[in-house]
This record gives C-alpha cells, structure tokens and sequence, in this order.
C-alpha cells in the first residue's frame, strides 16, 4: 500500500528503550515510524523485544526511556483505555462470563453509548466477520478460529484506527491459519486502518505486511516490504530468519565496488554482492537462497564463477526438488529446483557444478 | 480370542452383532450391556476395598455418634423409664384429667421404687429441664418416701411439699412420660408449653437461644464479610506477585495455620485488652486518654477482630486458586477497549473471581457458625455463639438433649444456607482449591 507524505508519521517510536530490571535493555534504542494504513508487523524470535514494543504501544508497558507518539501526540503518560487503540491478544482475551454479543457491547458501553446504536455496531461488526448468528453464545461454545473472529469483531467495533495484534493466529491449526490470515489482510484493506501486528511466523509477516521490522536481541535488524527482506537481507540474522538460506563461510579476496569475490575455506572462489563488509580481507558469511542456486551449464549467468559440490541426498517434496549438498566442506548446503517435465536426475554420491547470479549472493557479517 | 470375561472380547462382529431387537452382541452371542459390566465389575469391586477403610471409619466415628446425638434431641427416657406406673396411668387418661387417686398412688410407689434403686435424681434431672428448681422436689420426696409413704397417698405427698399439687408440674410430668419428646426443639427456639400443652414463648428472662441464633448469624456474616475485604487484595498479590515473592507471602499467610489456636486467641488478648500493647499506644499517641481506653476484647469486637484472623486463610486459598488461573490478558483487554482500571475490576475481574469467592465465603461462614474456642475465650458474655451455649449444656448443665436440638438446628440452618447457595450460585461453581 503507498503511504503518502502527509500520513507518514501516524505512530512514532523515538529513540524508546526499555528495561525491567535495571540491569539489562530489552528494547535498545528503538526509532520507527508507521504510516497512516499501513500493515507494519513486528517479526522476531522470542525474547526479541517485539512484543514488549507493542505493550508499550498499547499503554500496559512504560517506556524507559523515549517517547511514543500517536498521531502527533507523546502517548507515554496516556493511560491505555484514553489510546482508543483496538488490540487481539494471542489466547483471544474474550470475556468468558459474558455472551459474544456482550464481549462486543463492551468497548461502547465503556464509551457511553445508547442502547440503539450498540445494537447496530454489534450487528455490524458481526457480519463483518461472519458471524452474526453467534451474537447469544457463550465464548467457551465457539471453536479456536471463531473465537479468533470474535476477538477482531471486539478489537474493531469502536472504529479505532489503530489496532494492534499479538501473535493472534498462533493458536489455530495451518489451514485455518492460513484462512484468517486472507481475512485480516482483507479487513485491513477494506477499513483503511493501521495494523501493527507482531508474529514470530516469517510466512506470516511475509504474506501478509506492508512492512516488516524484523526484531533481534532489542533492536530492529531491518525494517523492509516482504521482496526486499527476503531478495536483499542486509544481515546474516535477516538472512537466516527470512526463509530457507546456505550461508558459505569465507574471506573477500577482492572488492571492486559492491563486486565482491569470496574465497570459501576449499580454496573455490565466488561471485557475490558486499552487503554489510567494505573492505578486502575480512571474513564474510555469504548467503545464497536455495531456489537461486543452479546446476545446469547453459541456465548459469555468463562470467559467473562456479564450484564443485557433491550430492548427499535429494528429497522429493512434490512441487520441487530439495538436494542437500556438500559444497566447500559445509555439507548443510541446500538446492531447490523445480519438478518439471525432463528435470535431470540427481543422485547421492554424484558430483556436480553449481553457480548462481552474483546479485543472489549476498556477502554479509560472519556469523 | 473370544473369551466373555476379557473385556477386550467385547468386540462385535458382523457376524451376530444385532439380533431381532436391535440389542447390540459380542463375538460370542453375550448382550453387549451384560458384557461391559462384568468386565467392568472387577474394576469397580477394587475401587470399592480401597475406600472401604474410609467408609468404616466415618460410618464409626462420625455418622454413629451424630445418629445417637440427633436422636438425644427428640429422646430422653429419664422419666419414663424410672416411672413406669404413672407413665402408664398418663397414657390411658387424656390430657385435662385431673390427677386422681390411681396416680397419686402411681406417683408414691414409682417415687419409692426410684429412691430405691437411686434414680429419682435422673427423673428430677428430667423434670428439671423442663421446668426450672424442680430436681429437689423429687430428691426429697424420693428421701421421705423411702421411710414410707401411707395413703391417702394425695395428702401424704402434699405433705411433702405443697408443690405437687401444681398442674403445671402434672403437665411437665405428662410430657415427659413419653421418652420421646419435642420440647427439646421448642426450647431451643424459646418456646415452651403452658399447663394445657399449647405452645407459647418462654417467659422473657429464659428467653435467650434465638438472640443467640440470630447473633451467630450476624457475627458469621460479619467475618465473612471482613475476611472477604482483607483477603480479596492478598489473594490478588499472591497470584500476580513473582513466584519468590508469592511463595515468602504465602507463608505468611499460613502461618497462622501453624501456630495453635491457643496462642493465637490468647495472643490477640494480649494485644487488644484495656492495658494492652494496643491501648498502650493509643495513649502514648494522645488519640485517646488514659481514662478512656477502648474495650477492645471480652465483647463481641473481640469475637470478630480473633475470628476473621484465624478464618482469613480459608477466604484466602480458594481465591488464591481461583485468581491464579485467570489470564491478565483479559483486565489488559478491558483496558484497551476504553474501560478504566475500575470498570475492569468490577465488570471482568471481579466476575472471574465469584467461583473462589463462594467457596471462601461458605467454608468460613460454616466454620464461622460453629466457632467455639475463640468466642469462649475472647467473646466476654456479648461475643458468645450458639455453640458456647451448646458446650455449656455439654459440659456443665448436662442436658445433652438440649445440646443436641441446637446442634441440631445449626445443621439444619447450615444445610439450608448451602441449598440456597446452590440454588442460587450452583455448587459447580465452587473451587475449593
């Protein structure tokens, strides 16, 4: 979605820092900014700090240090329930001792609203989600993803414009998973608000962001749209994080712009792009995604370099090919290649060349 | 395979497995219901042996001796076991007849014949019970009449005493000639009968056992009430609080359960009496003056301060139990809804917590209702319980019958109270731990 100029800067993170004990940050000098109906997910291993950046978002964490701004306005002394932020919690939160018509009457009688028009938003916001006929159940009587429908219903029926989303798919099996990820996606584009989602499911951020920050050890290691994330990480934790990826050690024997050529620990040299090293000589992890791999001489892209590997085994996933190779020593090299009609066969034991484009070879830090 | 006795044969097969009812069969042609409970049955004969030892021991210690209570209650044969011929002579004349020369002469030999064998002081005893300063009448008739008694046995034993002739004595005498018996019962609620047998009040300064009642009641819902107050916010601490921090402050808590009661009720007598620690300070702050000290204690403050302390853990467990399983995330999703910290107490958390709160409220209400060592050392007169009461006819009057009837009514009401909270809350809802 194209954030225009004027919404840049509908929610900001100004050099925020967080630490519980006083001994360690959990959230290191964080600066980010939201636009006004973007989808911005915070991605991340556990322990990251995303979801401690989203609970001070919403006002049940303090900040330690820095400010958080909604809309213009330092948020940090707003008490959550004056934010009018709409949050889906990861085990749903709805309330077990009323009906699902009451959980979404909530959020407006706290407001004050009249009988007449709770009625009409409950409604509306049901429909919204399918699920107008549940209105008189209890949430206990509902399945996982029902609930889950339940909880966006309640998260959206004041008309927040803001809402927030812990992990709010990690409960739910893969198909249905898969299912509700489409129905938010489409919510978010239908309502125009902005969504600030935290998930530790890569696939998830993936197909669902504008905008992913990828979170580790308290900082964000980079802040992209899905393609760029995926196609350019700009560190070995991104690389590593964001799909399946070979990371080759070596050391830059040459660096002619961002051309750089790597030596690998056999002696092999290859192609790749310096990322995040800008100067010859030192050690470098070069990252290679599996499908950007190839095998056949007359699909490698003219001048590239290519290396030896022998196959240890290949496995067959129905769509594709996945071949475990030892390239260069490291015998966790992996290679995709689509099922086609006439695909050549590889078998374990057999050696073959390998090579890919030097813009899919991305020479990062050493892990 | 197809054993009937290894419950893993009970299988259908195709083969027979319906017949022309439509009743299910095993492999063997056995009805599949008769099937499951015999391969069941040896399973539920084990669990059976287990609690037995249990089921004996309650059935001995406890469901016998409450029996033989209760019956106390409706029975007492002290009078017509040792007066057999008057009880006799009240059964075939109806009551309003006034006592002719049969019963007197019925009353000198049973009178003579109990001083004889010793028990014309458990028939005073009786008699006694039911209408005060009477148990002398019978010991000494019983002395005189054992020296002889002459007819016209009528004035000979008004003789004795002018008192005989009173006809309210005539109708206690004709309600105890049966061993069984209400009055107990009526009693117990400050009732009593008039000399024609109708049920009226007990006269004003006997009349004590319903301000009793009505007082357990009040003090218990009292220190239900306080320990629900101070227990409410522990609870809370102690399910929020780190694991390091809830654990020392659960000691706390128990502690007290730790410590005898003694200590504990004499403890709480050294702090609140007129020259204790309290009053002390009190008066070395100058909030009172030294000749004002509070009376703190022997009263009914002193029943209620002792009471909810030594009843605070049994508040405090269940809603301990209860408010540790309730999610913070949904106070947290109050709050982002627009409610404040208030609204989320009372409209999600406080809701949540009613399972544990019932429990609390009822184990320290029932153990409140029938509290008796703390009341009987720090209660003074104003702070006495019905079961003070109970321990004095046990132990000092000796009127077990009466005992009985009022223990017997605390049952009842008790029994009732739980009713109305399970018809009202519903049992199911209650988490005692």
């Amino acid at each position: 979605m194209a954030i225009s100029a004027a919404n840049d800067a509908f929610v900001v993170f100004d050099h925020v820092q967080k630490s519980y004990d006083g001994q360690s940050l959990v959230v290191k000098d964080l600066n980010l900014t939201i636009g006004k109906g973007e989808f911005l997910t915070m991605l991340g291993p556990s322990g990251s700090g995303k979801t401690t950046c989203l609970m001070m978002l919403a006002g049940f964490e303090t900040a330690t240090h820095g400010e958080i701004r909604l809309n213009g306005k330092n948020i940090n002394d707003v008490p959550p329930h004056k934010r009018g932020i709409g949050m889906v919690f990861q085990n749903y939160a709805l309330f077990p001792h009323m009906t699902v018509g009451e959980n979404l009457s909530f959020p407006l009688e706290v407001r004050g609203m009249s009988k007449d028009e709770r009625e009409t938003r409950v409604t509306r916001a049901l429909d919204m989600v399918q699920m107008g006929k549940f209105k008189n159940r209890r949430p206990a009587q509902l399945s996982g993803g029902q609930q889950q429908r339940i909880a966006l219903a309640r998260a959206l029926v004041f008309d927040p414009e803001l809402v927030l989303m812990d992990e709010p798919l990690g409960a739910l099996d893969k198909q249905l998973r898969e299912h509700m990820q489409f129905e938010i996606k489409a919510l978010h584009d239908r309502l125009g608000i902005t969504v600030v989602y935290v998930t530790h499911d890569q696939g998830e951020a993936l197909t669902m962001s504008d905008r992913i920050a990828v979170f580790n050890d308290g900082r964000i290691q980079q802040l992209a749209p899905p393609p760029v994330l995926y196609e350019q990480p700009e560190n070995s934790f991104v690389a590593g994080f964001i799909g399946e990826n070979n990371a080759l050690r070596g050391q830059i024997e040459q660096l002619n712009g961002d051309k750089a050529l790597v030596r690998l620990a056999n002696g092999d040299l290859i192609d790749a792009t310096a990322v995040n090293i800008r100067e010859a000589g030192k050690t470098t992890t070069v990252s290679v995604r599996p499908e950007r791999v190839e095998f056949k001489p007359d699909l490698m892209p003219a001048g590239a370099h290519t290396i030896e590997a022998e196959v240890r085994d290949v496995v067959y996933m129905g769509d594709i090919l996945r071949a475990r190779l030892k390239v260069a020593g490291q015998d966790d090299f992996v290679m995709k290649y689509r099922n086609t009609l006439g695909q050549t066969k590889l078998s374990p034991g057999q050696t073959i060349r390998i090579g890919w484009h030097p813009e899919d070879a991305r020479a990062l830090d050493p892990v | 395979m197809a054993n009937a006795l290894d419950p893993h044969a009970a299988v259908v097969t195709e083969a027979g497995g319906l017949d022309q009812r439509g009743t299910l069969k095993t492999a063997d042609g056995q009805p599949l219901s008769r099937a499951l409970a015999r391969s069941s049955r040896k399973a539920r004969r084990r669990a059976f042996m287990l609690v037995l030892p249990l089921l004996l021991f309650i059935l001995i210690t406890f469901v016998l001796p409450i029996g033989q209570m209760l019956q106390r209650s409706v029975k007492n044969d002290g009078f017509s076991a040792n007066m057999p011929q008057l009880s006799a002579w009240f059964a075939e004349h109806p009551r309003g007849t006034d006592p002719n020369d049969a019963a007197w002469a019925a009353l000198a030999a049973d009178l003579t014949a109990s001083a004889e064998a010793r028990t014309i002081g458990v028939v005073g005893t009786r008699i006694n019970y039911d209408m005060p300063g009477t148990r002398s009448l019978f010991t000494s008739a019983g002395r005189q009449a054992r020296r002889g008694v002459e007819p016209p046995y009528r004035d000979a034993i008004l003789e004795m005493d002018q008192k005989w002739g009173d006809p309210k004595l005539w109708s206690v005498m004709r309600e105890a000639s049966s061993p069984y018996t209400s009055n107990f019962y009526l009693a117990a609620v400050d009732r009593t009968r008039d000399d024609s047998g109708n049920i009226v009040q007990a006269p004003e300064q006997q009349r004590v056992y319903l301000m009793l009642f009505l007082r357990t009641l009040w003090l218990s819902l009292v220190i239900t009430f306080t320990t629900f107050l101070l227990g409410f916010p522990i609870a809370h601490l102690l399910a929020t609080l780190p694991t390091r921090k809830s654990n020392l402050l659960m000691i706390l808590v128990l502690l007290p359960f730790w410590t005898s009661l003694l200590v504990r009720t004499t403890a709480w007598m050294v702090l609140l009496q007129q020259q204790g620690v309290v009053n002390d300070i009190l008066v070395w702050l100058g909030v009172i003056g030294n000749s004002g000290r509070l009376q703190m204690i022997f009263n009914q403050t002193g029943t209620i301060i002792a009471m909810t302390h030594i009843l605070l853990p049994f508040m405090i467990l269940p809603l301990y139990s209860v408010m540790r399983t309730i999610n913070p995330s949904y106070v947290r999703a109050a709050r982002s809804l627009g409610a404040t910290s208030w609204t989320a107490f009372r409209r999600i958390y406080f809701p949540q917590t009613l399972p544990g709160l019932g429990a609390g409220a009822l184990l320290v209400f029932i153990l409140a209702v029938g509290y008796y060592i703390t009341p009987a050392l720090v209660g003074g007169s104003s702070g006495q319980l019905i079961s003070n009461m109970i321990a004095m006819h046990m132990t000092q009057t000796l009127n077990w019958s009466m005992a009985a009837a009022l223990a017997a009514i605390l049952l009842g009401g008790v029994l009732i109270l739980y009713w109305v909270y399970d018809r009202l809350v519903g049992i199911d809802n209650l988490k005692l731990g």
